[in-house]
């Protein structure tokens, strides 16, 4: 997890090894919150990508003028705000451009801004000193990683609906119950990389 | 709003408790639940923010205009955890470094956000002391009940403090990111189980009466 990984392997690494929701725990909330229904999930993996991509490269940007006039105490500020900012601009090109995934995803999208899957993106990729290609790689692994964890889970809470689940399980905690069997079946990819 | 004040603090450790109620600030809750200690430095973190943040805002709440409020409540916050960073990192090195990324993540907390948003921008200062502390020590319980089962399970401890003989052998699942999970869903459990007791036997009660 070098500043000079070879970018095959940071992909790999962001997506499945470290897969952020499954072993970094981050964006738990659109993770238990959509995965209800397949379609909405995929909308959801959608609008994330974007964000973390646009969030990425502004956090790269920010992060260099931030060096130039040694101010890294104004880190945190500056990233939450662009972060903010990007998902303004989402909901509203969705409302514009396709009111129907506007209104599935709901309350969850202007949530995206306190999606800890972001601004952990921009954090980790500071901390790791990853250039500007790394940087939008590591990006689109990690949402990657977190659509194929919201779409595996929103497929197995589709099927759970029809299972005869005891009544004190069902919900969150079967949810919860999955989701680490998930998360178990993701270590199996632990030996992909380096 | 005449009901007594002592329930805005009771409030957050039970009845809405942030984790296992609400459901709010999941993510820092098994992150880093792996072992008691943390726990406990996040949980006691969170609440520092929760409190401060919570008293500012509702100190200026009059101040901030309606549309800038989210962008105004997350400066406010993201402010306040820079200072925790810094603070942690100045205690014990080692500590910031378990916990990482997780400690300026605090930003993005929704409980924080959320309490931020419910309650210290409606009520006054007194209120929202009480209201920070009672959901700031429900955190810190919730997270200190998961970090210590994770840390029993998983490799034997309690705060470090070996509890078992030399033949135990650990559960390492427990400290692996899907312990987290597991031991989540086992608490809900428990607490789903009390409370349809509770329920049954205040039903039973009521059939007597």
């Amino acid at each position: 997890m070098m500043a000079d990984a070879p970018h095959w392997s940071i992909f790999v690494n962001a997506a499945l090894i470290n897969n952020f929701v499954l072993a970094y725990f981050l964006g738990l909330c659109p993770f238990m919150g959509v995965s209800a229904k397949l379609a909405t999930a995929i909308r959801m993996g959608g609008a994330v990508t974007f964000v973390m991509l646009v969030a990425s490269i502004c956090a790269y940007l920010l992060n260099q003028l931030l060096l130039l006039v040694d101010a890294p105490y104004l880190r945190l500020i500056s990233y939450i705000l662009v972060i903010a900012s990007t998902v303004q601009l989402v909901e509203m090109l969705l409302r514009k451009l396709s009111p129907a995934t506007f209104r599935a995803l709901g309350i969850f999208l202007p949530l995206i801004t306190t999606n800890c899957a972001i601004l952990g993106l921009a954090l980790f990729q500071t901390n790791r000193g990853y250039g500007f290609s790394r940087a939008i790689v590591f990006a689109l692994g990690a949402a990657a990683g977190f659509t194929l964890a919201l779409v595996l889970m929103a497929g197995v809470r589709e099927k759970l609906d029809l299972a005869p689940v005891p009544e004190l399980v069902k919900g969150t905690t079967a949810a919860l119950i999955v989701a680490g069997i998930l998360s178990l079946s993701f270590m199996g990819f632990a030996g992909l990389g380096s | 709003m005449t009901q007594p004040t002592t329930n805005e603090f009771i409030k957050g450790l039970w009845r809405q408790n942030p984790i296992f109620v609400q459901m709010l600030g999941l993510c820092p809750a098994l992150a880093v639940s792996n072992s008691a200690i943390n726990s406990l430095t996040m949980g006691l973190a969170t609440s520092f923010v929760l409190l401060s943040s919570g008293v500012v805002i509702s100190a200026i709440r009059s101040l901030i205009p309606r549309d800038a409020r989210i962008v105004s409540y997350i400066c406010i916050i993201a402010s306040f955890v820079t200072t925790v960073d810094y603070v942690i990192k100045a205690i014990s090195l080692d500590l910031h470094k378990s916990l990482g990324a997780f400690i300026s993540l605090i930003v993005v907390n929704c409980l924080i956000l959320g309490r931020a948003e419910a309650f210290a921008s409606k009520n006054t200062i007194g209120r929202t002391l009480q209201d920070a502390l009672g959901m700031g020590a429900g955190f810190t319980i919730s997270l200190l009940c998961i970090g210590s089962v994770r840390e029993i399970l998983g490799s034997g401890t309690l705060f470090g403090v070996a509890l078992f003989p030399e033949s135990f052998q650990p559960w390492t699942i427990m400290i692996l990111p899907s312990g987290g999970f597991f031991v989540l869903a086992l608490w809900l459990l428990v607490i789903g189980l009390f409370e349809n007791t509770r329920a049954r036997r205040a039903a039973a009660a009521g059939e007597h009466a």
